[in-house]
């Protein structure tokens, strides 16, 4: 398959797939128990607050008019009124976006750092003890609860050692380095243990490939060696595993942002659960998702610009 | 130099692997499996046998003997309504065990079925049945538990409800991709033309054949389920109080971190060891199944 039909073809596969978004995201308000906009008013449920979700929401009509509705919405941007903080959602949404993108990148960056090396300590003496003490890492790190880790961190270095604040999200870009390094360790921590066995088994693959031999043979230095021809052929896989772990990596932000108060979509959206804000929790559900959506096409793409030998038959 | 000194590494390994005797292959001669087992039955005995192994009750609250260290009356102190924070850490064990147990059931079942009949018969069920994957996967995991849970209400029937609609999809990603290889295999061949109906081919011929690798991918989903449910029971968004649960805990620890930090940690550390056995149990399975491929 050509590389141009296979832009195309994988754009096309994004129509069904933002249909479908779309879909479940208008769904999940039929999924409330009873009516709707009782449930969610709950105590402050009076006739008139009722009937006026009703209109907003076109609960009174038809199922598929509904959707029309609410898909005509969105086409303007329009994600309904926030029912706790009362403006546009969509405004409240995208207000918040810049700090989860801050942690996303910057938890991204801190699990290459953290796994890179690991991985490569394991790699180069495989069954020796080292490789034996970072296979274990995974094991341990996959059950550890991130909201735990956060805790735990913040114990260790915000309160006993002091060398990072507790919360918040600072000002400016030094300030948001230092302010979000807690958080972005705690998620970072959370995605080692995939990237680093991701890492160590590609790594294995290319240790043992013909050209490495080659490469030795004709006197490479072990140094250069390491960084020209093995990390920079096992970090592609490595990178994959990170591209298809965005949803587990963004989902993760939900949680720490509200750990360390960072003002992000995460944080709004598990404290508009409290405020059974449904408007504002939708539309974070369908900005997130369309978040992944972006990054996974944006990760294909870029190998069908990079990387020749990448074929797309099915 | 001859072909014969230097053999293919593969076709030198493939004699060998067959050659191991059978008893080496027996799972409690795999370390890691055999470890998984053992640490995860003690976890299972500790949390269905609490009653025997404490005398507290987990539930009672004693304000007089609120928020005191550990000594040999109370093994991990008490919390701030003086419960016994030891027999809290078992009953919520046992709560959060038993729901993820279950939990893993229903998504490991659908996620098969569907996944067997996308990979089987191909087609436009296998393109709509992926193009829902490609959907439910588009949102992360937390953001439409949580959501899920938001718009079910709190407790353990939503908790299934959520964990079902966002689970069964990796199951029905991995068996249909081992359908997919697996059926164009001679025995799947012959089986087709000796007239055996559809259902019987997936169900007799095929998932026995392909299902393990679904069982090794439930071990870490289970682990992934304990998490979900240890971080909704945090948020106050699970299992309601004053049922004991190891993400409450936490939560109710959280206050007292500087100066009760057991109260947090070992909840925690619970749910490490549960989640290390089940890992232990998966890799272990996996390199059972193949050797040699860790």
């Amino acid at each position: 398959m050509g590389r141009m039909t296979f832009v195309v073809r994988r754009l096309a596969m994004l129509v069904p797939v933002a249909i479908g978004v779309t879909i479940v995201a208008f769904f999940m308000i039929h999924l409330i128990p009873g009516d709707p906009a009782r449930t969610i008013l709950g105590l402050h449920a009076t006739p008139q607050r009722i009937a006026i979700l009703h209109k907003q929401w076109g609960l009174d009509r038809p199922l598929v008019s509904q959707y029309w509705l609410f898909m005509d919405r969105l086409f303007h941007g329009n994600l309904g009124q926030s029912l706790y903080y009362g403006g546009s959602a969509a405004t409240i949404i995208f207000q918040r976006i810049p700090p989860t993108l801050w942690l996303i990148v910057y938890a991204a960056v801190l699990a290459v750092i953290i796994s890179v090396p690991l991985a490569t300590i394991a790699a180069t003496r495989k069954d020796a003890v080292r490789d034996h003490v970072v296979r274990a890492i995974p094991l341990l790190g996959l059950g550890m609860p991130p909201f735990w880790v956060g805790i735990l961190l913040v114990y260790a270095l915000a309160i006993k050692v002091r060398a990072f604040p507790v919360s918040g999200y600072g000002t400016g870009f030094v300030g948001h380095l230092h302010s979000m390094f807690l958080p972005a360790l705690t998620v970072a921590i959370a995605l080692a243990p995939v990237v680093i066995r991701a890492l160590r088994a590609s790594m294995l693959n290319v240790l043992g490939a013909e050209y490495i031999t080659t490469a030795r043979s004709k006197g490479v230095p072990a140094g250069r060696l390491f960084l020209r021809h093995v990390l920079r052929n096992a970090v592609i896989p490595a990178v994959t595993v990170l591209g298809i772990n965005i949803g587990f990596l963004v989902g993760g932000t939900v949680i720490i942002e509200n750990i360390f108060a960072i003002p992000g979509i995460g944080n709004l959206m598990i404290n508009s659960v409290f405020q059974r804000d449904f408007p504002v929790v939708q539309g974070v559900a369908l900005v997130f998702a369309v978040l992944v959506v972006l990054v996974n096409l944006l990760a294909d793409l870029s190998y069908a610009a990079l990387d020749p030998r990448v074929r797309f038959d099915r | 130099m001859s072909a014969i000194s230097f053999p293919e590494p593969a076709l030198a390994a493939e004699p060998t692997e067959h050659a191991l005797p059978r008893r080496a292959r027996r799972w409690y001669r795999q370390p890691a499996l055999a470890s998984g087992m053992i640490i995860l039955a003690i976890i299972l005995f500790a949390a269905i046998a609490a009653p025997l192994i404490t005398s507290y009750d987990p539930l009672k609250e004693n304000l007089g003997a609120s928020l005191l260290g550990p000594s040999s009356h109370h093994w991990l102190g008490t919390d701030q309504t003086g419960r016994d924070t030891f027999s809290r850490l078992l009953y919520g064990l046992r709560t959060d065990l038993r729901i993820a147990f279950i939990a893993v059931l229903f998504p490991f079942c659908i996620g098969t079925i569907l996944g067997s009949i996308a990979g089987y018969f191909g087609g436009w069920v296998d393109t709509v049945l992926m193009r829902l994957v490609d959907i439910v996967v588009a949102f992360p995991f937390y953001v439409l538990l949580i959501a899920l849970v938001f718009v079910l209400g709190p407790g353990e029937s939503s908790i299934y409800i959520a964990i079902t609609l966002v689970g069964w999809v990796s199951y029905a990603r991995i068996i249909r991709g081992e359908i997919l290889v697996a059926k164009r295999q001679d025995y799947v061949v012959a089986a087709r033309s000796g007239g055996l109906s559809s259902i019987r081919i997936i169900g007799r011929h095929l998932l026995p054949n392909v299902i393990t690798q679904a069982i090794i991918y439930a071990m870490s989903d289970i682990v992934q389920d304990i998490l979900a449910i240890v971080t909704l029971g945090y948020f106050g968004l699970g299992v309601p109080p004053p049922t004991p649960d190891l993400g409450s805990m936490i939560n109710d620890g959280q206050n007292f971190l500087t100066t009760h930090w057991q109260l947090t940690t070992f909840p925690g550390l619970a749910v490490v060891v549960v989640g290390l056995s089940l890992s232990l149990i998966g890799d272990g399975l996996a390199d059972l199944i193949r050797p040699g491929h860790s």
